[in-house]
């Protein structure tokens, strides 16, 4: 071979490998990427069906309820303006409580109730998960814009 | 008075950068040597500088003065002594001190360590290296300064993130930021010798170990980092794929491919323009990092936009150096590429398809790691990359890497034949075929993906067999005689290959065997996991110095037999009313038994998790060995030699000159 098509194979191959690496990453992300929905996305009917997601927003205060067996917990998610019951089966970060924020990963079943795999938990004290911040943000934004809406009508 | 002596101090160290920054670099560009000759003395006195800012800034929280914001934000009275020295790095202004602390550590230890280099190289070297001290002081004093004081004082201060009081968060971020840091030696040396236009074997000795020793701190701080989520979150998991997580990893992994093209530069003189793009790069995803983690931008893209001068100041940082870099590097590069030529089949093919696949993997880090943020920044939705991405992406790309891991040290320089390797490799590859298939068997039920991971591991082992039996078949005296004359440069490869066995048989069994069991625990309760029983025993009340805790008292027993006693606790500190789970785990060389307190139930019960994590030490065990293997690297004569000759000729011409 003549060093100018040895270089054409060189780059040939390259070019391979960074083609599989890309279509298993594109693959991978498709089937991996987890989408975020507010409790109200959800009452909307926005979520998927089916599909693991995650929501976020506060505990609601006095929803928290465990089960006998001392593992299963029931408890609402809300972002102000609308709420979803979720149930979990496991142990709850040491973060979580009542009328603080929190983000939860699973999928909502036939019920209504979103079954959640993973509660998330949280560093610090102070801190908010972006997505529950998000969520509430948002909740807050639209009541406001009704509200807006609500006065011009009058 | 002394935070504003170390706020002093630190407008000294800044005035320092900026002279380091540009004096010996104009020197060295026109030959001005009194210039050029500055470049030590001003490295030495920058780090004095800030070794003295630190020094202050330590000294408040060791002695609590809550006049001083950070103290009053970060610490506590009833916190114990080495939480207070840890905490002086335990926020953001600290651990940006802490950064440019290790900066100024790195720049003398060059101008220190440099005798035997041309004068104008360390002219160039320090004078990049001052450049970066220059905006990372900057950035310090306008944005983040650790000496901003609280009036009036604080009576008591917030406390410490009861996360980070513990022993591996005492170590954790020094070595990481040593790591990260230390990259920017091979960066400057690069830009150097990209502005010098010398670039050649002897550019890549020098600048080698530099970078093998960065790495192996790196590789020290990620395992620490890694190690302390294990038992201190309290769920037993020891890598998530979170964004700060992958902030230090992508350095990681572009350098691992740095350390093996400076090998190949040094050795054949070829790979030299590709060796300048990785240092440039390491160094480039060590900055992201600090962007990533010090900004904000992780925790919430519009918290960023609210508060932007962090983020936007490190931002622009970025996009200087790393454009500046790479427009130096696309008008230099033509000149100082070429070298040796190879064949298809030789090791240089295959350290280069290490290199590929490196930079996949980094690339594919990156990409999960920074799309969510960039779809948040848009406003086009919320998204995660979870752990499958990446689990899904890396065990396909970390195959082929481990297969060539095998066979590179056994391939000649230049040029092999597919034949002669055949030959060499046959038996380790059937003896890591055996092992593969009959090893999980003994360890109770045959798994597909365990058999997998086994035969990397294996593979590993056993081409490193097969190198040091040829490396050890000699003219000369028998086996042991022959294998003592190699190189601890040799050597620390060995191990360092050898470490990344043990961490795949880590993972492997940990993935495969472990069990995760969250259970209700009454008073006399059982529950059997990995062989063990575990009895509980109930709760009582303890103190610590800053918390109290409820202390769970497990009996743990094999067949019959006592074992030994564990006791997790569940502590809330005082200073904050933050609770935290502090899990009890038996480590033992064969697998951790991980006993952690969920929360009370009722009547003395408690949510328990109990999980059994088969040869989950041989992860960090791997990541040491790594670690270890860049330290022999560097402790190879060569080195010392080498610079004995360089200054000896250095000294004969300037006598004769």
């Amino acid at each position: 071979m003549k060093p100018r098509h040895r270089r054409f194979v060189w780059i040939g191959a390259g070019v391979v490998v960074l083609a599989a690496a890309a279509a298993l990453v594109l693959n991978a992300f498709q089937s991996n990427l987890v989408f975020f929905f507010s409790p109200t996305d959800v009452a909307e009917n926005r979520a998927p069906q089916g599909r693991a997601f995650r929501i976020g927003g506060l505990v609601e205060e006095k929803s928290v309820a465990r089960a006998p067996d001392g593992l299963t917990v029931r408890f609402n998610v809300t972002d102000t303006g609308k709420t979803i019951p979720v149930v979990y089966t496991g142990i709850l970060p040491d973060l979580f409580k009542e009328g603080k924020g929190v983000v939860a990963q699973g999928k909502i079943g036939p019920d209504g109730v979103f079954h959640a795999t993973e509660v998330l938990a949280k560093h610090d004290e102070n801190y908010m998960p972006p997505e529950a911040a998000a969520a509430i943000g948002q909740a807050n934004s639209r009541a406001a814009m009704d509200k807006a809406a609500k006065t011009l009508k009058q | 008075m002394i935070p504003e002596l170390g706020h002093f101090a630190l407008i000294l160290a800044l005035l320092l950068a900026g002279l380091l920054g540009t004096l010996p670099l104009i020197g060295a560009h026109r030959g001005i040597g009194a210039w050029t000759a500055l470049a030590r003395p001003l490295a030495a006195g920058q780090f004095l500088f800030i070794a003295f800012a630190f020094g202050c800034l330590a000294y408040s929280f060791v002695n609590n003065d809550f006049s001083v914001l950070n103290v009053a934000t970060n610490s506590n009275s009833q916190l114990p002594l080495q939480y207070r020295i840890a905490a002086t790095w335990g926020s953001h202004e600290g651990s940006m001190l802490l950064w440019v602390f290790m900066l100024g550590a790195w720049t003398v230890a060059v101008a220190l360590k440099s005798r035997h280099l041309p004068d104008e190289m360390v002219a160039r070297v320090l004078g990049v290296m001052g450049l970066v001290a220059l905006g990372f002081l900057l950035f310090l004093l306008l944005t983040s300064n650790p000496f901003d004081r609280l009036f009036p004082p604080a009576a008591d201060g917030r406390d410490l993130n009861p996360l980070l009081q513990d022993p591996g968060m005492v170590f954790h971020p020094p070595l990481l930021y040593m790591g990260y840091v230390g990259f920017s030696v091979a960066f400057a040396f690069a830009i150097a010798a990209l502005i010098g236009g010398r670039l050649d074997a002897t550019w890549a000795r020098w600048s080698r170990p530099w970078t093998t020793l960065a790495w192996s701190f790196l590789t020290c701080g990620i395992m620490l980092g890694s190690w302390w989520a294990y038992y201190e979150l309290g769920w037993g998991g020891w890598w998530f794929w979170d964004p700060v997580e992958n902030a230090s990893f992508m350095p990681w992994l572009i350098g691992t491919a740095l350390i093996h093209s400076l090998a190949v530069t040094e050795k054949r003189g070829t790979f030299k323009a590709w060796t300048v793009l990785l240092a440039i790069c390491a160094f480039s995803l060590s900055l992201l990092g600090t962007f990533l983690v010090r900004s904000g931008v992780l925790t919430s893209v519009h918290a960023f936009a609210t508060d932007p001068r962090r983020g936007v100041f490190i931002l622009a940082f970025l996009a200087l150096v790393i454009g500046g870099s790479l427009v130096l590097f696309a008008m230099r590069a033509p000149k100082v590429s070429g070298g040796g030529r190879f064949e298809a089949v030789s090791r240089e093919t295959m350290l280069l398809a290490n290199n590929v696949l490196l930079i996949a993997a980094a690339g594919s880090v990156l990409l999960g790691t920074l799309y969510p943020l960039f779809l948040d920044a848009l406003n086009l939705g919320k998204i995660s990359v979870g752990p499958p991405y990446f689990d899904t992406v890396f065990v396909p790309l970390m195959t082929p890497l481990v297969f060539l891991m095998g066979v590179g040290p056994l391939a000649r320089w230049k040029q092999a034949t597919l034949p002669d390797l055949w030959q060499r490799i046959r038996w380790a590859l059937a003896v890591s075929l055996v092992t593969a298939l009959l090893l999980p068997f003994a360890a109770g039920t045959w798994k597909p993906m365990v058999s997998f991971g086994l035969l990397l591991a294996a593979w590993i082992v056993t081409t490193t067999v097969v190198n040091i039996r040829e490396r050890g078949r000699g003219v000369r005296g028998g086996i042991v005689a022959q294998l003592a004359r190699q190189p601890n440069s040799y050597w620390g490869m060995i191990v360092a290959h050898l470490g990344i066995a043990v961490f795949i048989i880590g993972v492997t069994m940990v993935k495969g065997y472990e069990t995760e069991r969250d259970v209700r625990m009454s008073v006399g309760d059982k529950v059997t996991v990995g062989g063990f029983t575990l009895r509980f025993d109930g709760t009582s009340e303890t103190r610590g110095p800053n918390y109290r805790a409820a202390r769970g008292s497990f009996d743990v027993s094999r067949n019959g037999q006592h074992v030994t006693t564990q006791f997790p606790e569940k502590r809330v500190y005082n200073a904050g009313g933050m609770p935290m789970t502090e899990a009890a785990i038996e480590n033992m060389l064969t697998g951790d038994l991980y006993v952690s307190l969920g929360e009370a139930v009722d009547g003395g019960a408690w949510s328990v998790r109990v999980y059994h994590k088969p040869f989950v030490t041989w992860i960090w065990a791997g990541c040491l060995l790594m670690a270890l293997g860049g330290l022999l690297a560097l402790s190879d004569r060569r080195y010392r030699v080498a610079m004995r000759r360089e200054a000896g000729v250095a000294g004969g011409a300037a006598a004769r000159g």
